[in-house]
């Protein structure tokens, strides 16, 4: 076995691999590394000092051992000896070893640092070559502090060999990406800029691995690299493919620093020096140029290392995104690559030509091949491919092309393959939505979506589904219609059964005049599903029922009956039983007007943000998906401002809970009147409203962090991948002013950045607000600021709108957030002894000027936030006032410049019920109830 | 920017991103690891784990199909030699077509290191196989590309060790 055992191979080493080689069994192998760990471990134990290779071969085998995947808790001590040998192949194993077994163990940190200082400061090449990539595989902390100052000395000194250039480089950036605030800037950086123009490839291509990743947090220090990269790029373009020796590639010219340079200008806009800017056009149209060039060569290796090429050049142009024709001519080399017989080039393109996609310039370009992508998602073998294939058909699709790309992607769903089904579920239900023109195929799309994948179409997509025909009165009936018509499948997806049952419980009455759908025929097709139901599902078809004794009197009968079995009433389950008990009471006590009001159809959805969309960009990870924008942008023109919790019916939700009893809500009246009929929607709210809060498919959105703002004026106010927006306000009286901060995230600038704040017609007669333009360029990295003048004219409802819109590379991206400037930041706070309190609550005791709401504590019920919560919404807060001590009472007067309005509220907990009540008198209608919204989502 | 296409940005190339080789394994058609290598920080629980999930990726590609695998947020670069596997993981938006060639300059440095280099080399030799793959990437970027001065330096590096009549000296296992 020695013949395999190459240079100074080590005997004993090569015995117990081939040992271990020999084992028949695991158990054999155990044993037989068992023997040898306590061989070693003797052997470093023993009396005897070991001489230096046999301290390297002990190593060696502990290394081999621990590369079989077993633990090896010794030996480290021994390692750290090695490194101080003078013989380089002990000092090498020894560098292994420390590289493939770090240990935090502080004290051995402290020893191997030596070590390395000392081969670092040997002035030995293959020592230093040795030190510096035993720091870069360990890339600690500990050694960013002990050499991040050293190695740009070494870096850019001028004795310093080539290789040892080459090292330090690579080494720094190991630890610049590690520990970036210890990697200090300074003379330095401007030196190995200029490492662009060295002599050696070896050291340019090390270099611009360095400079890249540099240039990414600190674009402008490293700016001039831009120049010096474009002027060796060409040279490299244009140079014979001998000129490079040794660093041409199979006839390829430096593809490795090529692609580098490539990848270090896309860290850059456009040059702006025109003459630089037409020389890298040049070399751009070189390459591509290139591309139709016969190969000099059959081998793989040539076309792969031309074609890296290629794709890098085709990533900057898209990167830049501002030379059409350099656009259409890649994206029509990329659909040369579409039909190429390699599959990785097909695989490529497709990827590619997504991002072409999505420039303006190509994306016409890009659509002339749908049929050649279609083609591949069909007969593609490789799983990659087609998934590139969906991509790309997502990508490209508008609205001249979605209903083709829809019902492709159905098709292919039908037999794709499992690990890519749910992110086409996805797809589809977005790209249905978002070009839907006729509702009634949105509706077809999705329910075939269920047919197809019922399994794999996740509660995103049905609860949008249900949204979607709530909110659109024009589909309502044919969703209806076809969701009976489905159900009668005898074997239906639950999915099904879920939408089905609700969109028929809200509106089973516009198909219950065709006697083929009559009421009971409703009733009993959904009946026949229910035994095969999991809980949730039944639960909700419970609701169903519950609403159909309210759409269709004429079989409440029939329903009181299936309520009434021993299977309802007696339900092991507790959700179903207390639903069972609940609803069955209510059918029977409940007059025809109070069933009429409690069972009434769903309000509209507030618009927000798809879910879907919120659940696809989790899925592939955040900034995959960056059109979550546009598609609010394209709804906000039916958005409401309210912010109003959604409101959606309890039958989705499976929480049983002990404060969720209809009955006692009947029994005792929550308000001090009888409900007028005008707020029956709010006893609807009181009915759900624990469950409502717990099932809302709220995606994180906006409202969220506008509600954040209500009790307080500093902040983030929202933040992505690539800008984040900070708010500092201050209030006085009926003035404001809010500083807005956007913060570029990137190390790209921002251009055309035009942030623009939007009021209703109606709030512009309410709200005055002055903002000056900002600097339409935002370097990456960089922070700028906007002054908002704010003048409340009168009291208002809605929040105005942030919209930001800018490109960002080769995207438009179009944002919008509701901005929080709301009427309580208007408060003067104003104190009051007990006696004035209730004088005035008193005079405020018609009915209009009081709005009163009671709802589940959303955080936990603690006095000491709540209190902070009330100073923060503006009201002073006055103790000892109420008689009773856990309830809170606060006072204060809204300023607006045409009239003050004063302000008193309360608010009780009851810390059992985990509720609150909370009551608003002022002596305006719409102040106390914007006063109460605003307040009562901060519990 | 008038276009609207829905899936702007489902594989952008973000310039911002770190490009780099996360890390390197080499194992047998039989699903035997014979060599890792890792550029960046992970628990060996997590290693491990990392290495069964791929392997069995790997292995159960058909022979056709392209050399990219999406993998988590990374992308799986592989190819077969002989009876060994050789697969990097990269970032999504790095060039797969260059690390198709990073594999293949790493075989011919050790081709040309071993002779004809065959898997057996790699399991006996395996420290061999980590110094030359040092030399040529360090911190999961190219170090360097020419195949002359890699392999000088490696040679270099045999010359400073001991001579035959030193090693036959030693005593034996």
């Amino acid at each position: 076995m020695p013949a395999v055992s190459k240079g100074d191979g080590m005997r004993g080493l090569a015995v117990f691999i081939s040992d271990i080689r020999n084992c028949k069994s695991k158990e054999a192998e155990i044993k037989r590394i068992n023997k040898e760990l306590a061989n070693i471990r003797s052997k470093f134990k023993g009396d005897k000092a070991l001489d230096g290779y046999s301290k390297k071969k002990y190593v060696c085998k502990l290394l081999f051992i621990f590369l079989l995947g077993h633990d090896i808790d010794f030996g480290h001590m021994e390692a750290v000896n090695l490194l101080s040998s003078n013989r380089y192949t002990e000092k090498q194993i020894g560098y292994l070893f420390i590289s493939v077994l770090v240990n935090s163990n502080s004290e051995l940190i402290r020893l191997i640092n030596n070590a390395i200082k000392n081969d670092l400061a040997s002035r030995n090449p293959t020592f230093m070559g040795l030190a510096l990539h035993c720091i870069a595989n360990v890339g600690s902390r500990e050694m960013a502090e002990a050499f991040a100052g050293e190695i740009p000395k070494i870096l850019v000194a001028g004795d310093t060999m080539d290789s040892v250039k080459q090292s330090a480089a690579l080494c720094l950036l190991r630890l610049y990406r590690t520990s970036p605030d210890l990697v200090p800037m300074g003379d330095w950086t401007s030196r190995v800029v200029h490492l662009l123009n060295d002599q050696h490839l070896g050291v340019v291509t090390a270099a611009t691995s360095l400079i890249t990743t540099l240039a990414q947090k600190n674009p402008e220090e490293f700016k001039t690299s831009v120049s010096l990269a474009v002027s060796r790029l060409s040279r490299i373009v244009t140079s014979a493919s001998t000129d490079l020796q040794d660093y041409t590639y199979y006839f390829v010219p430096a593809p490795w620093l090529s692609v580098k340079l490539l990848r270090l200008l896309q860290c850059y806009p456009p040059p702006e020096d025109p003459a630089v800017r037409g020389r890298l056009t040049e070399c751009l149209e070189t390459i591509l140029n290139k591309a139709q060039e016969p190969p000099k060569s059959k081998k793989v290796q040539h076309s792969n290392a031309k074609n890296a090429v290629l794709f890098e050049a085709i990533s900057l142009i898209i990167h830049h995104d501002s030379e059409p024709n350099l656009l259409v001519r890649a994206c029509n080399q990329l659909g040369q690559f579409l039909q190429h017989r390699e599959t990785n080039l097909r695989y490529l393109a497709l990827e590619s030509m997504c991002t072409l996609a999505s420039s303006e310039f190509s994306h016409e370009a890009v659509k002339t091949h749908i049929e050649t992508v279609i083609n591949a998602l069909k007969t593609e073998r490789d799983v990659s491919v087609r998934q590139r294939a969906v991509d790309l058909l997502y990508a490209m699709c508008d609205r001249s092309n979605a209903q083709q790309i829809v019902a492709e992607m159905l098709n292919y769903l039908e037999t794709a393959d499992y690990s890519i089904r749910e992110e086409i579920v996805l797809k589809v239900a977005i790209l249905a939505e978002k070009y839907a023109v006729d509702y009634t195929w949105y509706v077809d799309t999705i329910l075939n979506l269920i047919r197809i994948a019922g399994d794999y179409v996740s509660e995103e997509v049905w609860y949008r589904v249900i949204q979607i025909v709530i909110n659109r009165d024009d589909v309502q009936g044919y969703a209806a219609k076809t969701v009976f018509e489905a159900l009668q499948a005898p074997a239906c997806h639950e999915n099904l059964v879920k939408v089905g049952g609700y969109i028929l419980g809200e509106f089973g009455n516009l198909i219950a005049g065709d006697p083929r759908s009559s009421p009971l025929i409703q009733f009993n097709l959904l009946h026949s599903k229910f035994h095969l139901c999991s809980v949730p599902t039944r639960a909700l078809l419970l609701s169903t029922y519950i609403k159909f004794v309210n759409l269709f009197p004429e079989i409440k009968t029939t329903i009181q009956d299936v309520l009434r079995s021993d299977s309802q009433l007696k339900n092991a389950d507790v959700e179903l039983q207390q639903r069972a008990v609940e609803y069955l009471r209510l059918s029977t006590i409940a007059s025809t007007d109070i069933l009429a009001t409690v069972l009434e159809e769903m309000p509209p959805f507030p618009e927000r943000e798809s879910s879907i969309l919120a659940k696809l960009k989790k899925k592939k990870g955040p900034g995959t998906v960056t059109d979550l924008e546009e598609i609010k942008k394209e709804r906000s023109s039916d958005m409401n401002g309210s912010a109003e919790p959604a409101s959606v019916n309890a039958s989705v939700v499976s929480t049983p809970s002990p404060s969720a009893d209809l009955l006692g809500l009947g029994a005792a009246p929550v308000t001090n009147s009888a409900p007028p009929p005008s707020s029956s929607g709010s006893l609807l709210v009181d009915v759900f409203s624990d469950s409502a809060s717990a099932v809302a498919p709220l995606a994180p959105g906006s409202d969220d962090n506008f509600a954040r703002f209500v009790c307080k004026n500093n902040g983030v106010l929202f933040e992505n991948q690539l800008l984040q927006i900070g708010l500092k306000s201050e209030f006085r009286q009926n003035l404001g002013r809010m500083f807005i901060f956007y913060g570029n995230k990137t190390s790209t600038q921002f251009l055309n950045f035009t942030p623009t704040v939007i009021c209703s017609d109606d709030l512009q007669s309410s709200l005055n607000l002055q903002t000056k333009p900002v600097d339409p360029t935002v370097d990456g990295g960089a922070q700028v600021q906007q002054v908002v003048n704010i003048e409340c004219v009168s009291d208002f409802m809605e929040a105005p709108i942030l919209n930001i819109q800018f490109r960002y590379g080769g995207t438009f991206q179009n944002l919008s957030v509701k901005l929080p400037i709301t009427l309580n930041k208007f408060f003067q706070p104003t104190e009051m002894s007990s006696q004035d309190f209730f004088q005035r609550w008193k005079q405020l005791s018609n009915p209009k000027q009081e709005v009163q709401n009671i709802f589940k504590a959303k955080h936990p019920m603690d006095a000491e936030i709540t209190k902070a919560k009330i100073i923060g919404f503006g009201s002073a807060l006055l103790e000892e006032v109420d008689p009773n001590p856990a309830n809170f009472v606060g006072a204060g007067i809204i300023h607006t410049k045409t009239t003050q309005i004063g302000c008193l509220l309360r608010l009780e907990p009851n810390l059992q019920a985990q509720m609150y009540r909370l009551t608003l008198r002022t002596s305006k209608e719409a102040v106390s109830q914007r006063l109460c919204e605003l307040l009562s989502e901060q519990f | 920017g008038s276009s609207c296409s829905p899936g702007q940005g489902q594989k952008r190339k973000q310039s911002c991103c770190l490009h780099k080789i996360h890390f390197i394994l080499l194992f047998s058609r039989q699903g035997k690891l014979r060599l890792q290598k890792w550029y960046t920080t992970l628990p060996d629980k997590e290693k491990k784990k990392i290495i069964r999930e791929i392997i069995q990726i790997i292995l159960s590609r058909n022979q056709k199909t392209s050399s990219f695998v999406d993998w988590k947020d990374l992308k799986l670069v592989y190819k077969r030699y002989a009876s060994l596997y050789f697969c990097c993981a990269i970032e999504d938006q790095d060039n797969e077509l260059l690390t198709l060639e990073v594999v293949h300059r790493y075989v011919e440095l050790l081709d040309r290191y071993f002779g004809n280099v065959c898997e057996l080399d790699i399991i006996f030799n395996f420290e061999k196989a980590y110094f030359i793959l040092d030399e040529f990437i360090i911190g999961g970027e190219v170090q360097e590309t020419s195949k002359k001065t890699a392999v000088k330096a490696i040679e270099d590096s045999d010359m400073l060790q001991e001579t035959v009549e030193e090693y036959m000296n030693k005593p034996a296992f």
